[in-house]
């Protein structure tokens, strides 16, 4: 096994031709998630406008589309300020610890290649090739890992800032994307559980010929995976982490110039990355009609890139839609919604597909399934219930009786 | 439950119209009424109107005027009657453009216009004096070089004119009961007030002229 994994290129040595490929691989890679955050920050500027009746950048370029540029020079010139209280080491590490994992997980990403009656290779120079970076036997976890990564970022951040603020938005970040760490793996085990394997291309080849696993799985992984996802974005309607009502800036409130910049742009690529995981997952990644017969791993790109844009144009409709939630109610809903919900599809999703293996009928195997899930739903519930009036019975005690209204000196 | 009806609104608005004006390059019209910085008016001989009585001083809540008033010199009269403003001052720092001013004064000689866009680098360029305020000798207001003057922005220099009903008397409506103005003339009662205004049957005469055609 060579360091570079599966892809078929380097399958028979590793000479001048697959370091080539390599290095446009990585150039093309990095150049398209550069532009493509441009375009992003764009986007959602100039959409969440439409959607408020407003027209939002519009002066520099055409339809504005280069004010992220003229902002990122804005931003590259300002004072780089260090707080005097900070953690000067951490301080400077944080923005990159955020904005390196969101470049990394771009990597096993799929952009391109046909599935739908193909494998996805194409040729380069002779060379079989997969249209992704790097297609490692741990694709999946490499991109769970990534996402663990980028908590650091956001949490060192704010603790090294030496101030109020950022310290309480980097708590809240870092309780919020290790809760939906939880949801999000779970969700993304029914994925596993159907494609059996790790690997991006594997999962994509998979679902090549439109099963995708957003049917496949059923719909539940995947409206729980787009839940935690948006949370583990740190996006409205969960964006606590950097609530400018409660918190100013969240976490990178000390940060000015280009380290917030870096900041700005890990969260922008993110959006991108996480919803290009989506698509990746559950909606076939490029698989979709090839309409010619010439240049057919091209409509896998195109049909890929028409899927994400779905999902960011989702992300800004909600950010235009949703208001934020309170930080219990969003507590709430991953630990006691979405992680039992994953976890009892999951188990679903098993007893179904052993129960294949058995040849045991549908039905039963339905049936038993769902009595045995609501069961076990009744009795978290119950145990949900007896929690809180404990707690409850508790705290009445500790206050003692007056607490009816009573003012305590 | 209307959880996804946020959703159906946000969607709609991207096909609705955009309230947005592009504010610098293009700019709304004006409110007939709009409040914005004070001329000094003048009678149709090119006399000055205001008299020094330093009632709009008085009544200013902002007390950004200041004025002081001084004997006509007998042989050539700034202003008809025995005073003139000798200073008059007006601190746009201050000024919050309520109009008591041009309600208070006796003889029409503050009003405002429409102007609203003018900055300032000093504290001492934002007290206006007399010879800023005060209309030229065509009867227009100054354009100073620091203000942004649009078509039609002094054409509602004079606020008294626009007092319909001087008296409170709906009878008075649509009658000039103002005196003329250089560059003016008398002014016409504002549209839409004074089209359906029957004729005063007390007054039958006199006051056709100022009647709005």
């Amino acid at each position: 096994m060579n360091v570079f994994a599966l892809d078929p290129a380097y399958i028979g040595g590793f000479g001048l031709d697959e370091a080539l490929i390599l290095i446009v691989k990585v150039i093309a890679a990095f150049a398209m998630l550069m532009v493509a955050v441009m375009l992003m920050i764009w986007f959602e500027r100039k959409l969440i406008g439409d959607m408020q009746n407003r027209i939002g950048p519009a002066l520099a370029g055409p339809w504005g589309i280069l004010q992220t540029l003229a902002d990122g020079v804005k931003l590259f010139f300002k004072e780089d300020l260090i707080p005097a209280q900070s953690d000067r080491f951490v301080f400077k590490l944080a923005p990159y610890l955020s904005l390196v994992p969101a470049v990394i997980v771009f990597a096993v990403v799929p952009v391109g290649g046909n599935f739908t009656t193909g494998d996805g290779t194409v040729s380069w120079w002779g060379n079989a090739t997969y249209l992704q970076v790097a297609d490692p036997h741990i694709g999946i976890l490499l991109v769970l890992a990534m996402s663990s990564m980028a908590v650091y970022g956001v949490m060192l951040a704010g603790w090294s800032s030496g101030s109020k603020y950022p310290l309480l938005g980097s708590v809240r970040a870092s309780a919020q994307m290790v809760s939906y760490e939880a949801a999000l793996g779970l969700s993304l085990a029914a994925v596993l559980l159907s494609a059996g394997s790790l690997s991006t291309h594997d999962i994509v080849a998979g679902q090549g010929g439109y099963d995708w696993n957003l049917w496949v799985t059923g719909i539940v992984p995947f409206a729980v995976f787009f839940i935690a996802a948006t949370a583990e974005l740190n996006r409205p309607p969960f964006d606590m982490v950097e609530a400018e009502q409660e918190l100013v800036g969240g976490f990178h409130t000390e940060y000015s110039s280009i380290r917030f910049a870096l900041f700005f742009l890990a969260e922008f690529m993110n959006v991108i990355t996480m919803s290009a995981i989506i698509v990746t997952l559950f909606l076939g990644g490029p698989d979709g009609p090839i309409l010619t017969e010439g240049a057919a791993w091209l409509w896998g790109t195109v049909w890929f890139l028409l899927k994400l844009m779905v999902f960011l144009f989702i992300f800004v409709w909600l950010r235009a839609t949703l208001p934020r939630m309170r930080y219990d109610q969003l507590m709430d809903m991953g630990w006691k919604v979405l992680i039992p919900l994953s976890l009892g599809w999951l188990l679903f999703l098993g007893a179904l597909s052993i129960g294949r293996d058995r040849g045991w009928p549908d039905a039963a195997v339905i049936a038993v399934s769902v009595a045995a899930l609501a069961a076990g739903g009744l009795l978290l519930r119950a145990a949900v219930r007896a929690g809180q009036a404990e707690r409850q019975a508790t705290e009445a005690a500790a206050a003692g009786q007056p607490a009816q209204g009573g003012v305590r000196p | 439950m209307n959880f996804f009806g946020g959703f159906k609104v946000t969607f709609a608005k991207l096909f609705e119209d955009r309230v947005t004006s592009q504010y610098p390059s293009v700019k709304r019209p004006k409110p007939e009424r709009f409040h914005g910085r004070h001329v000094l008016g003048r009678y149709e001989d090119g006399m000055e109107r205001c008299i020094g009585c330093e009632l709009c001083a008085g009544v200013c809540p902002a007390r950004c005027i200041y004025v002081r008033g001084a004997d006509n010199p007998p042989d050539s009269p700034v202003a008809p009657g025995e005073r003139y403003g000798y200073v008059y001052e007006i601190n746009y720092l201050r000024c919050i453009h309520c109009d008591l001013c041009v309600e208070a004064c006796p003889t029409e000689a503050i009003t405002e216009s429409k102007l609203f866009e003018f900055s300032f680098t000093s504290r001492d360029d934002a007290v206006y004096t007399k010879d800023e305020l005060l209309v030229g000798d065509d009867g227009q207001p100054q354009r100073l070089a620091w203000e942004d003057w649009r078509p039609g922005d002094d054409q509602h220099t004079s606020g008294w004119m626009r007092a319909t009903s001087p008296s409170g008397s709906a009878a008075w409506e649509g009658r000039a009961a103002w005196s003329a103005e250089l560059g003016y003339g008398v002014r016409a009662p504002e549209l839409g007030q004074s089209a359906e205004a029957a004729p005063d049957p007390e007054e039958p005469s006199g006051h056709d002229a100022a009647k709005h055609p």
